[in-house]
């Protein structure tokens, strides 16, 4: 298995959330991608989005800015 | 081109036929039961068809007791619902879906009692333990054919001589196995089936349907357009009409008649003899891995081409990641929508890492798979 290191993962409560901030990472040209919702935080089944800790304030903004809805926007050793 | 190994979820690749199939009703079919023109009447022959084809693979008997939906979890909601009230004692297993459950849950909600049959640790099902489970106004078996975590498979012959012999009704979930185990409703027993299109059918997705024993009657779930008895006020009580509200999936029906006649042809024997070699396959040559646990009763060859595990203490969503992302690997990691199967088997925080095959899977395909699981369990 890949050696872990430190991400920033996103949460969404739906899969239509999760698309939608993934269109506009992209459309933004926001470095990430969508990865499986890692267990240790959510034991539910979904996507979340995998990006750099350092690109946390940039994404917050983003989403506020475009009216982007997330659960949760974690720093993981993963 | 990946390696899409996740045909529980759906099999992605599907026979030309069906994808001709359905290009060619989008481009000349009209609105069955709308019409005594050609293009409606096509529509109609051609579900009508297909009634028969399903009657004919679940030995139905009666074409016109087959009845569309738009997958399984709708045509589970319309029987449990359907047929379940308040004051009903209902049994279920924890090997089932949350198509199954939360329709449960809803019931227990206004009323209705609800008991789970446990499995071993396995993930077989305790059959014993179901003459316990029976009270006075126990109405009904709900259950599913195959657990879509561990591809354990149930004994329908058995469970539907249980509900004989107890006056239950027994509604079966179909969603694994259908296309690849047999299924004889007059055999076995069976009240309901419900069955979904787009995986082991290789049908197109928002297709599926239940199919009901004569006599039994079905509260609806929708009322709407018919194309019959405009007049009335209530949707028509008459099968199939009477659960099929609206106007039908005829572009996705057409698909899905195409894929039963390629079952017909191909044989859904020789489907499921496919994917338990490729599933034998795959367990020979994970099985002795170091850190490796595999879940399920692989002892048999009655049940589903699906394959749980787990390598070591990974979450089995970054196992899940790394098969996609550095191998081009599909599988589904996670719980499954199946809550009460992981409860069983202890795998709520890990989650687990499911294979499952299909007809369109090769066996290189599976050693690349193999071959992938011993690197990342080896780094």
């Amino acid at each position: 298995m890949r050696k872990k290191e430190w991400k920033l993962i996103v949460t969404f409560h739906t899969t239509a959330d999760a698309i939608a901030f993934e269109k506009v990472c992209k459309e933004t040209g926001k470095d990430g991608r969508m990865i499986p919702v890692p267990r240790e935080l959510s034991a539910g089944c979904g996507l979340a989005w995998c990006a750099a800790p350092e690109k946390k304030e940039e994404l917050q903004e983003l989403a506020e800015k475009q009216s982007l809805l997330y659960e949760e926007m974690t720093e993981l050793f993963y | 081109m990946g390696i899409y190994l996740d045909n529980a979820a759906t099999t992605m690749q599907k026979p030309d036929c069906v994808i001709e199939a359905v290009a060619q009703a989008m481009g000349h079919m009209g609105n069955s039961g709308r019409g005594a023109y050609g293009e409606a009447l096509d529509a109609s022959r051609m579900i009508y068809e297909t009634r028969e084809q399903l009657s004919s693979l679940f030995g139905l008997g009666n074409p016109k007791q087959a009845a569309f939906s738009c997958n399984s979890t709708e045509a589970l909601n319309t029987a449990i619902l359907g047929l379940l009230g308040p004051g009903d004692h209902v049994i279920s297993t924890v090997m089932e879906h949350n198509s199954v459950l939360r329709p449960l849950y809803r019931l227990e909600k206004e009323g209705a009692q609800i008991s789970f049959c446990p499995c071993d640790e396995k993930g077989r099902l305790r059959m014993e333990e179901l003459p316990g489970l029976v009270k006075k106004n126990t109405k009904a078996l709900v259950c599913t054919h195959a657990s879509n975590l561990t591809g354990n498979a149930n004994d329908l012959m058995t469970l539907g001589a249980f509900c004989k012999e107890r006056g239950l009704l027994f509604i079966v979930d179909a969603s694994q196995t259908a296309g690849v185990l047999p299924i004889d409703m007059k055999a076995m027993n069976i009240d309901v089936v419900c069955f979904t299109g787009h995986k082991s059918l290789y049908g197109p997705q928002g297709t599926g349907g239940l199919c009901v024993r004569e006599g039994l009657s079905i509260r609806p779930l929708k009322s709407g357009g018919s194309g019959v008895h405009t007049y009335l006020k209530e949707h028509p009580p008459e099968m199939p009409t009477a659960l099929e509200a609206g106007t039908l999936n005829g572009h996705g029906i057409a698909g899905l008649h195409a894929a039963l006649q390629f079952l017909s042809d191909t044989g859904i024997e020789n489907i499921h003899r496919h994917e338990m070699n490729l599933l034998r396959q795959f367990y020979q040559g994970i099985r002795e891995i170091p850190g490796i646990r595999v879940y399920g009763d692989l002892d048999t060859d009655y049940r589903a081409a699906v394959l749980a595990l787990n390598i070591g203490d990974y979450d089995s969503s970054e196992v899940s990641d790394e098969l996609s992302y550095r191998y081009g690997i599909s599988t589904r990691p996670g719980a499954h929508c199946a809550p009460l199967m992981h409860q069983s088997m202890g795998t709520v925080d890990q989650g687990m890492v499911r294979f499952s095959f299909s007809w369109f899977n090769t066996k290189e395909e599976v050693d690349l798979a193999i071959q992938a699981i011993r690197e990342l369990a080896e780094e």
